[in-house]
């Protein structure tokens, strides 16, 4: 399995900032790497980390199913995700995640039928002190009203 | 950039570059005493940096509070084994998002204190463990690295003085318990982030089962300062053992939040009041989390006191990261109580059983509670559940789920019990179960 010539390169160069020998240190950020170009952590992602990585798929398995930012199945186009947290839970986000379940039509961890949005209740995400906040994607989004999350919805739908 | 307007009570001491143009570039750095501490590191020895720290009486501001001085002086010199630097930026303790604007905002000045550890325990190699979410600061400092390397702050014979030294970051996908040092050690090594056994501790064998100083990054952030000004002067802006300034999270109901600078021992009263504006709505003060959510409550008779490590556990709570999660009259203790364990119960990683059991079993308990079923004996079992994990894991993170428990149990009974006396079952429901 080949990625593009841009993450090739990435990972060539991940494989030198450990020890000698000590080169499955890559595996957790190229898993990550990965998971952005491909869409998902499918099998063949799997496999072929493993051999770069000098070890077992069985071992690439056990370390994906610790971290909650990599999946086995692909999310929507734009991962959104809420936070509920005591920070956010006590300016709103419990009520903002709710709001985001009925604007999305969908719950945690689902995705629409047309693939383009995911929805993830999320532990916290370091933006406490502008809450309550959502990532969508990689993207902070802070002191988010329902308002402001329908506006940013609305203007990822029209992208479409 | 992301960073709240200053505050005229903050002293700006590592966040002195922060509004500044252009403040993440090396140029900003180099043109505000960046790298000089480094230089003057470069004429002293190993003794004499850590000595320097000492004096400084900087504590780990990741939350344990331990004495930076001492932890580095912990790794052996004369062993063949190569010695390496991580900069715990796994940050993700509820309440708590300082070291994302240290990094957004100066990451050089992160480089920089990494940089003064190296010289100080002879490391050749360091890792800079951002957590998975924070993925714009990846780019962000491996931009700013690229620069120290172009510079030649980093890499081979760094300023012309025979001084090696490799820094890269590395990225966490997801994971509260990476934050705690074996667990990210662990996690680094390309592993499942389960706690290790200690001793030995990382300075004896860390990454790699290598000697290793594993700090937080507000605490690398604070090194270039001491150098710079001595550490003497960095200790004096605090109070006695506890250096320096820090970094103050605001959220909750205040009326305004933010990241402020300011000196240890600073009063909470007056953080809430006049950094943060007040309570929301004329409301008043009913509890404090002073740390991070790992950290006990206080209660709004209780606040009347400084923030500084020794005053906090004087009141049998900690400093913990910085994150100060205010909260109104108005706060419904028995569901933060839920959403709390929520977040212990999902974020265990399931190697030490009363952690993994304990915190699905009171995550049980509160739900059926804030739902008012229940009975009183089941606010007992709360408590008594949440004590028995204490101290009985290999790493804090069974502490940090019972401590805040067990003092909402303990200091807002009145809510639990209020819970259970005011509920009406549905109709035709009555026998039905919380099902979680």
């Amino acid at each position: 399995m080949n990625f593009s010539p841009q993450l090739e390169q990435k990972f060539a160069d991940l494989l030198t900032h450990y020890p000698e020998g000590r080169q499955r240190a890559a595996l957790i950020p190229m898993l990550m790497f990965a998971q952005d170009e491909v869409g998902s952590i499918t099998p063949d992602v799997v496999t072929e980390l493993a051999k770069r990585c000098g070890i077992t798929p069985l071992q690439v398995d056990e370390v994906i199913g610790f971290y909650s930012m990599l999946h086995r199945k692909p999310l929507g186009k734009y991962h959104v995700q809420v936070c509920t947290n005591i920070s956010c839970l006590l300016v709103g986000g419990e009520e903002l995640y709710e709001h985001a379940c009925k604007k999305l039509g969908i719950g945690h961890k689902q995705v629409t039928a047309d693939g383009q949005f995911s929805l993830e209740e999320v532990e916290c995400m370091g933006a406490c002190s502008w809450a309550p906040a959502i990532q969508i994607g990689y993207d902070f989004h802070h002191a988010v009203s329902p308002q402001k999350f329908d506006q940013l919805i609305d203007a990822l739908r029209k992208i479409q | 950039m992301l960073y709240n307007a200053p505050h005229p009570l903050e002293v700006k001491v590592l966040t002195r570059r922060f509004g500044l143009e252009n403040s993440a570039s090396i140029d900003t750095y180099l043109a505000t005493d960046g790298y000089k501490a480094l230089g003057k590191a470069l004429d002293m020895t190993p003794d004499d940096i850590i000595n320097e720290v000492k004096a400084s009486n900087l504590r780990g501001r990741g939350g344990a509070g331990f004495p930076t001085g001492m932890k580095w002086s912990f790794v052996p010199r004369n062993v063949d084994k190569p010695k390496y630097i991580v900069v715990n930026a796994d940050e993700s303790e509820p309440g708590t998002c300082k070291d994302r604007l240290l990094i957004e905002n100066d990451p050089h000045q992160l480089i920089e204190g990494v940089l003064i550890a190296a010289l100080a325990v002879g490391a050749s190699k360091g890792w800079i463990y951002i957590r998975g979410e924070y993925r714009y600061l990846i780019d962000i400092m491996d931009k700013a690295l690229a620069e120290a390397y172009a510079r030649g702050y980093l890499g081979q014979n760094i300023c012309g003085r025979g001084f090696n030294f490799e820094l890269y970051t590395q990225t966490g996908a997801g994971a509260y318990e990476c934050g705690e040092e074996s667990a990210l050690l662990e996690s680094l090594e390309g592993k499942r982030g389960v706690p290790r056994i200690r001793p030995p501790f990382p300075a004896v064998s860390g990454a790699f089962q290598s000697p290793t100083i594993l700090n937080n990054v507000e605490t690398f952030c604070a090194v270039p300062a001491i150098l710079r000004d001595g550490g003497p002067a960095f200790s004096a802006l605090g109070v006695p053992k506890n250096g320096g300034t820090r970094m103050f999270c605001l959220s909750g109901h205040l009326n305004v939040t933010g990241v402020y600078e300011l000196p240890m021992g600073f009063p909470l009263l007056k953080m809430i009041n006049e950094i943060g504006g007040g309570v929301r709505g004329g409301r008043k003060l009913k509890a404090v989390i002073p740390g991070g959510s790992s950290c006990p409550v206080l209660k709004a008779e209780e606040c009347d006191l400084p923030m500084d490590y020794d005053s906090l556990m004087k009141a049998k709570s900690m400093l913990g990261s910085g994150g100060v999660v205010v909260m109104d009259e108005q706060t419904d203790m028995v569901k933060a109580a839920l959403r709390i364990m929520h977040f212990y119960q999902h974020e265990s990683c399931g190697w030490c059983i009363p952690c993994r059991e304990g915190t699905t079993w009171l995550k049980k308990l509160l739900t059926r509670l804030d739902a008012g079923r229940g009975t009183i004996g089941d606010v007992n079992l709360v408590g008594d559940l949440a004590r028995n994990m204490l101290g009985r894991t290999f790493c804090p993170l069974g502490d940090a789920a019972a401590m805040p428990t067990i003092s909402i149990v303990e200091k807002f009974r009145d809510e639990f019990e209020a819970k259970l006396a005011n509920y009406t079952a549905p109709r035709a429901q009555s026998s039905q179960f919380v099902v979680v």
